[in-house]
């Protein structure tokens, strides 16, 4: 057991830092955020040209890196730290990990190694606030050696711009989950309609995206996509935003300690009233606990990526675990953050609202705390 | 990054469950799930004489270095021991002070006479240990102590008088390691002296305190020109608060996987009395439970982050300067949501005149647990300062 970074993690961990620390700068956010795409196409760029982000956790066979989740979850922390404005989690935690969980391997290696090149997808699966495969919002019919999708998908994360789009859909007539299939498409056809949904939160895109008679040929069906991959999947991305959550509790630590060092008021910092020093030591409280939950998740996630065979109870916990702590704690030290900035905290000039904002957003992504909770509470009383 | 245990720790780990296995029986059958907090005071005599038994398997003191009789295990073999005590339910370790505190004490800052002298009893299991700190007017504000020793240079001894309060087990132990003010001029953590005190003299006189359980555990302890060796100093006059400091290092160090092995035991039971009484179905309690599931998990990983960190100095890090008040806050909690799935029911007694059940006396004494070795207060008091930087408080 050794429950600490490898120097080589260490080492991927710090360079995220020093790359993000000077590319998403709180200008370069406001930049992003203000176009209808929603992040720096250049960026991106060199994210997938220069350091090769989008292939870290894709196996070698296909072109990837072949790290660990543990090296994605460092980064992702990293980037829910910096606000990072690119399609990495749609691209990385959704899509990638749902060809990985579902796809051939001659699927595997077309569509990873697009991704590789720098292609963008995203997952699409529910229209609700049902994050489980019970929440799958669209079905389908096959038609000899085409396949014929219907329905309406919301909160698809970058959906509005990916390239590719990896589709849930329940075979019409059939209720059960058995009847769930996941697809691969191209997103500019005909049958396919996105549209960009305005957000709070403008550091992350969120599209509506409706399937009207969509023809696809049979071969787009992933051929290991049934209900359970996709369960897999949404639990190998809840890892990756409770990671992001992670990062961004300790910049709001961060920032407010040095805040509240900075301002004085009664003739002192105001970091020298308890008042202000129990706030900070309960958000590094959280924070530190957020990590413990995240880094256990991604070696749980390892694990399960490796063994196709044991991803059962193990990961679902891990995620649940991580996500419940992390959306509800990501969103107690914003509010703490904002609070302890006082009057600045509350206007646009300062980041903390940019923080504050995501907080909310992502706390409601792939469930919120009391969802994760019932998923637990079901695995312990049920 | 990886979370398995070698194989050489698995061998480890099927070796110490037989050995409890074998060993809780007869006599000792009855001290499962015995004398953990709030049971302290039951059994101390069946439960000394466990201790002796654990020494005979060599189970004392397993993470002291060879060269002072101990077991030396790995830090992981130590995490196994410890969660494999609990997971067998075997009971509260009357020699925990002297094993995990007065000990590793010696070790570092002792003379090799001393080390000599008081060692061997520890391992053991046959000489018990408290600790003298808190004073009525030294709680959170430790190094108020007021108690002074003076050096008797007739009788060449060190006389001790003052009074130390919440000191567990004093009634049952054999010595007690004592802050004193060595230097009556000084103030604050100057001029204190570590002692090495026998109990059994006529100069200290214990009296239980009665807790709000109904049970005594604790103990006032008076000091009346009590006699301590001149030999039986740790260091120097002066240096008894480094020395002090340095203790607590050692005390979060690997047995807390040990004891949320115990919450975890506890908690078991807590889920299977809400499927009982069909608490189980109210959403809420879901929740809290789930809420509490969660917390224990987490306090695992937190050990397990803290313990692959650790430099073994007992030196501090950022994750385990939060570990008293989140294990203390997630255990008071526990008590609460125990009484809550118990409802109504949580108010009727097992018998007169006060005779607590189980969860009755953990939702009692859990709340000691956000007040001793550091209030919650104290301890958000410690991370905003050593961890974050924040400014000290100012001291009137």
């Amino acid at each position: 057991m050794d429950f600490a970074f490898t120097d080589e993690q260490q080492m991927i961990r710090d360079s995220a830092e020093t790359f993000l620390k000077a590319t998403s700068t709180s200008a370069a956010v406001r930049a992003a955020m203000s176009t209808e795409l929603g992040y720096d196409a250049e960026l991106w760029q060199r994210l997938c040209g220069e350091l090769y982000w989008q292939a870290i956790h894709i196996p070698e066979t296909y072109g990837g890196l072949g790290l660990s989740y543990v090296e994605v979850v460092a980064l992702f922390e990293q980037m829910g730290r910096f606000l990072l404005c690119a399609p990495y989690f749609s691209t990385v935690a959704l899509a990638t990990n749902a060809l990985l969980c579902a796809g051939s391997e001659a699927q595997k290696a077309d569509y990873l190694g697009r991704i590789c090149a720098g292609s963008t997808a995203t997952l699409a699966f529910t229209r609700s606030r049902d994050w489980s495969v019970e929440g799958v919002s669209a079905d389908f019919q096959r038609r000899g050696d085409e396949v014929v999708l219907n329905g309406e998908y919301r909160y698809v994360i970058d959906g509005h711009s990916a390239e590719f789009l990896i589709l849930a859909a329940r075979e019409q007539g059939c209720d059960q989950p058995s009847g769930i299939r996941l697809f691969v498409v191209t997103a500019e056809q005909a049958g396919l309609e996105r549209q960009v949904l305005p957000t709070m939160d403008q550091t992350r895109r969120q599209a509506n995206i409706s399937l009207n008679n969509l023809c696809v040929p049979a071969s787009a069906e992933l051929e290991h996509g049934d209900w359970q991959a996709l369960e897999k999947t949404l639990q190998l991305a809840t890892i990756a935003l409770a990671a992001e959550q992670a990062g961004a509790m300790q910049q709001l630590l961060d920032m407010t300690v040095a805040y509240t060092q900075e301002r004085h008021q009664f003739n002192r910092p105001i970091a020298s009233f308890q008042a202000i020093k129990h706030k900070a030591a309960d958000m590094m409280l959280r924070s530190e606990v957020a990590r413990s939950a995240i880094y256990y998740a991604a070696c749980t996630a390892d694990t399960a990526l490796g063994d196709g065979n044991a991803f059962g109870a193990d990961l679902a916990e891990a995620a649940s675990i991580a996500k419940s702590w992390c959306s509800e704690s990501c969103f107690s030290n914003a509010a703490e953050a904002l609070q302890m900035h006082g009057g600045v905290g509350f206007t646009w000039e300062y980041d903390v609202h940019l923080y504050f904002k995501r907080a909310k957003a992502s706390e409601h992504l792939l469930g919120d705390s009391s969802w994760h909770r019932e998923n637990i509470a079901a695995m312990l009383l049920d | 990054m990886k979370l398995q245990f070698n194989q050489d720790d698995e061998i480890f780990r099927r070796e110490i469950a037989s050995w409890l296995e074998e060993n809780l029986s007869g006599e000792f059958a009855p001290l499962k799930f015995r004398g953990g907090p709030g049971d302290e005071h039951m059994f101390p005599e069946e439960r000394k004489r466990w201790e002796q038994r654990l020494a005979e398997g060599g189970w004392t003191c397993v993470g002291w270095p060879k060269q002072y009789g101990g077991r030396g295990l790995t830090i992981e073999q130590q995490v196994i021991f410890y969660e494999e005590y609990a997971r067998a339910g075997a009971p509260g370790r009357m020699g925990h002070i002297g094993d995990g505190l007065a000990g590793p004490t010696i070790i570092a800052f002792g003379s090799d006479e001393q080390k000599a002298r008081y060692l061997p009893g520890i391992l053991s299991g046959r000489e018990f240990w408290c600790q003298g700190y808190s004073e009525p007017g030294a709680g959170s504000d430790l190094a108020n102590v007021k108690t002074k020793a003076r050096f008797d240079e007739a009788a060449g001894k060190w006389l001790i008088s003052g009074q130390k309060v919440w000191t567990s087990l004093a009634h049952e132990s054999d010595y007690c390691f004592v802050i004193a003010r060595t230097d009556p001029d000084s103030q604050a953590h100057k001029g204190l002296g570590f002692f090495l005190v026998k109990m059994d003299q006529p100069g200290i006189t214990v009296r239980p305190i009665e807790q709000i359980t109904g049970t005594s555990e604790f103990n006032e302890v008076f000091f009346d020109d009590a006699e301590c060796g001149a030999e039986d100093i740790v260091g120097a006059p002066g240096d008894g608060w480094k020395v002090a400091m340095g203790l607590l290092g050692y005390e979060r160090g690997v047995s807390t996987l040990g004891q949320q092995m115990a919450f975890q035991n506890e908690f078991d039971e807590v889920v299977a009395l809400a499927r009982d009484n069909g608490a189980a179905k109210q959403p809420a309690i879901r929740q809290r439970i789930a809420q509490a599931h969660i917390g224990l998990k987490l306090m695992r990983y937190n050990s397990m982050r803290m313990l692959s960190g650790d430099k073994g100095d007992g030196s501090l890090q950022r994750e385990a300067l939060i570990y008293k008040l989140y294990w203390a806050t997630w255990h008071r909690e526990l008590g609460e949501l125990a009484m809550d799935i118990l409802g109504p029911e949580a108010d009727i007694l097992a018998a007169p005149p006060y005779e607590l059940n189980r969860l009755q006396s953990l939702f009692l004494f859990t709340r000691s647990d956000t007040i001793y070795g550091g209030t919650n207060e104290i301890q958000r008091n410690i991370i905003a300062e050593r961890g974050l930087g924040m400014p000290r408080e100012k001291r009137w």
